[in-house]
C-alpha cells in the first residue's frame, strides 16, 4: 500500500529540482542594468508613496477563519462519505447522522450570515 | 530490492518523466492556444510569424523568459521572493501525477540491466504516475497549497498592487476550495472509494456522474473557474485594476514559473471535471478489461478529447463573460455554492439511501438514471425558482442603483 506514494516522493523531488533549475537558469543568462527607477515599487509610474507594509482590511482575516471551520466540516463528511457504501447494514443510522451534523452546521452558517460575515463592503 | 519492486519504480520513473514532460509542453502550447482562441473569437489572427501559424512561439517566449533581465524591487524580502514562484509550480506539477490518464496497460518483462540488474514486471500497469488510495484528497490537499505561492508573491514584493492582489486571490481561493471539497462529498458517496480508478469504474457500471450528479458538476467546475483565477474569477490580476495582480513585480523566468503554474492547475482542473463527471478514458465498451495497447491508446485519446475540451471552455467562458465585482465575487462562493452543496449532499444520501432501502433498486444504472430525473427537476429548482435566472444573467448584485430592478 505503502509503496505506492514513492513515485510522489520521486516527483516532487524531480519537480523541485526542475524549479531550482528553471530559476537558476534564467539567473545565469539574464544581465543585471539596476537603476533607482527600475527596482521602484511599480505604481503605474507616479512616484512611490510608502511601501505596503500597511494594515489590510479586517476581512480577510475573516473568511479565512470562516475557512478552517467550513473546510473542517468538510473533511469530516468525506470519511462518512466513503463508509455510506461500505457498511451496508447501518446505512439508515449514518443518514440520519449526517442530516444532525448538517443541521447544526446549518444553524452555525446561519447564524454567521445574520451577523453579516459574509457581507463584503 | 526485489526485481518486482526495481520494476515498479523503473516504469513510475518513466512514466513520470513522460508526464512532467507531457504537461510542461502542454502548458507551452496552452498559452498559444489562448492567444489563438483569444484572436479567433475577436475576428483577429493572433500570433503568426514564428513558425508555421506562430506554433514556435511558445519556444520564442520561453527563450526570452530565460534571457531577459531579472529585476528584484528595492524593498523586497528576497528571499521569499525567490521562493513564491517555485511554490507555486512545485504543488501544480505534483498535481497531474494521481490522474489516470488512460486505460491500465498490461506490462510484462524480465530483463537484466547494466548498473540496476534485475527488473520485473507482470499484469497490468496504471496509467497514473501513482495510482494513490487517497486518489482526490491527494488533490485536493496539494492545489490548496499554491495558495501560499500566490500570498507570498503578493506579500513579498512590497508592491501594493501585488499586495492586494495575493490578498483579493488568497481569500477568492480559500473561499472556493471550500465548495470545491463539499462538490465532491456525492461523489464520494456514489463511488465508496476515494481513487480514481474505482471513480471512473463506478462510472462505467452506472451512468457518468454528470448527468447523476450535475449540480455536484455545476458547483465544482465553478469552484475550479475560481481556483485557478480564471475569468469570470480573475480579480487577483484584474489587469484594469491591479495591474498584474500578485505577480506584477515578477520578471523573467519567475514571472514564467507563475504561468506555468496556472495553466498547469487548468490542466489538472480539467482533467478532474472530465475523470470525475465524464467517465474520465472512459469509452462506450469495456475497454479496460481488454487490456491491450489499442485499449490504452483509444482511452488515452478519449481522456486528452475530454481534458481539452473543458481547456477550450475555459477559454470560451473567458471572452463570454464580464468579470465579478468583488462582493458578488465572495456572495457567490459563500452565499451560493456552500449552502447548494450542502443541501446537495442531503438530497443525494437520502436519495441513495431510499432507491436502495426503500425501493429496492441495486442496480447501478438505474440508481443513475433516477438521480439524473431528480436533477433534473433540482436544476429547475435552483436555476428557475429560487435563483430566478439571476445567477446566469450576472446580476448577483448586493444594491441595485436607482432605477434598475435587481
Amino acid at each position: 500500500m505503502l509503496r505506492s506514494y514513492v513515485p510522489i516522493l520521486v516527483l516532487i523531488a524531480f519537480v523541485v529540482a526542475n524549479a531550482i533549475l528553471m530559476l537558476g537558469v534564467s539567473h545565469v543568462f539574464s544581465n543585471y542594468r539596476r537603476t533607482a527607477v527600475k527596482i521602484a515599487p511599480y505604481e503605474s509610474g507616479i512616484p512611490v508613496l510608502g511601501d505596503a507594509r500597511e494594515r489590510f482590511s479586517v476581512k480577510f482575516y475573516l473568511v479565512a477563519m470562516l475557512f478552517i471551520v467550513f473546510d473542517i466540516e468538510g473533511v469530516f463528511m468525506i470519511p462518512w462519505a466513503v463508509a455510506f457504501q461500505q457498511l451496508k447494514g447501518i446505512t439508515g443510522l449514518l443518514l440520519i447522522e449526517m442530516i444532525v451534523f448538517i443541521a447544526i452546521l446549518a444553524a452555525g452558517y446561519v447564524y454567521v450570515w445574520k451577523r453579516g460575515a459574509f457581507q463584503w463592503d | 530490492m526485489t526485481p518486482e519492486l526495481k520494476g515498479f519504480l523503473l516504469l513510475a520513473v518513466l512514466k513520470m518523466l513522460v508526464v512532467f514532460t507531457v504537461v510542461l509542453v502542454g502548458v507551452a502550447m496552452l498559452t498559444l492556444m489562448e492567444r489563438k482562441v483569444s484572436a479567433w473569437m475577436q475576428n483577429r489572427r493572433g500570433p503568426n510569424r514564428v513558425g508555421w501559424a506562430g506554433l514556435l512561439q511558445p519556444a520564442a517566449d520561453g527563450v526570452k523568459n530565460i534571457v531577459k533581465e531579472e529585476t528584484f524591487p528595492a524593498e523586497a524580502n528576497t528571499v521569499l521572493f525567490i521562493l513564491a514562484p517555485a511554490m507555486m509550480f512545485i504543488p501544480a506539477l505534483c498535481l497531474a501525477a494521481v490522474i489516470p490518464w488512460a486505460a491500465p496497460l498490461p506490462v510484462n518483462f524480465d530483463w537484466n540491466l547494466p548498473l540496476i540488474g534485475y527488473v520485473s514486471h507482470h499484469g497490468p500497469m496504471s496509467m497514473a504516475v501513482a495510482d494513490l488510495p487517497i486518489g482526490f484528497l491527494f488533490v485536493l490537499a496539494v492545489s490548496s497549497l499554491s495558495v501560499y505561492g500566490i500570498a507570498i508573491a503578493g506579500w513579498s514584493s512590497n508592491s501594493k498592487y501585488s499586495l492586494l492582489g495575493g490578498l483579493r486571490s488568497s481569500a477568492q481561493m480559500i473561499s472556493y476550495e471550500v465548495a470545491m471539497g463539499m462538490s465532491l462529498v456525492p461523489v464520494l458517496l456514489l463511488t465508496g472509494n476515494s481513487t480514481f480508478t474505482e471513480v471512473i469504474r463506478a462510472q462505467q457500471q452506472g451512468i457518468w456522474f454528470s448527468a447523476s450528479l450535475t449540480l455536484s458538476f455545476f458547483v465544482f467546475l465553478v469552484a475550479g473557474l475560481a481556483e485557478t483565477n480564471r475569468l469570470p474569477f480573475d480579480l487577483p490580476e484584474a489587469e484594469s485594476e491591479l495591474i498584474a495582480g500578485y505577480h506584477t513585480e515578477y520578471s523573467a523566468m519567475k514571472f514564467s514559473l507563475f504561468m506555468i503554474g496556472e495553466y498547469a492547475n487548468m490542466i489538472t482542473v480539467s482533467a478532474m471535471l472530465a475523470t470525475l463527471f465524464f467517465g474520465g478514458w472512459d469509452l462506450p465498451g469495456r475497454w479496460d478489461e481488454g487490456g491491450t495497447g489499442l485499449a490504452t491508446l483509444l482511452t488515452g485519446v478519449a481522456m486528452f478529447l475530454k481534458t481539452f475540451f473543458f481547456l477550450f471552455f475555459f477559454m470560451w467562458i473567458r471572452w463570454s463573460l464580464p468579470r465579478f465585482r468583488y462582493d458578488q465575487l465572495m456572495a457567490l462562493g459563500w452565499k451560493f455554492l456552500i449552502p447548494l452543496a450542502l443541501t446537495y449532499i442531503l438530497v443525494v444520501c437520502v436519495a441513495v439511501w431510499g432507491i436502495e432501502n426503500v425501493a429496492g433498486i441495486t442496480s447501478p444504472k438505474v440508481r443513475g438514471l433516477i438521480l439524473f430525473g431528480l436533477n433534473v427537476v433540482a436544476c429547475y429548482v435552483v436555476f428557475f425558482i429560487l435563483d430566478r435566472g439571476r445567477l446566469l444573467s450576472g446580476s448577483y448584485r448586493r444594491q441595485a442603483p436607482a432605477g434598475v430592478r435587481g
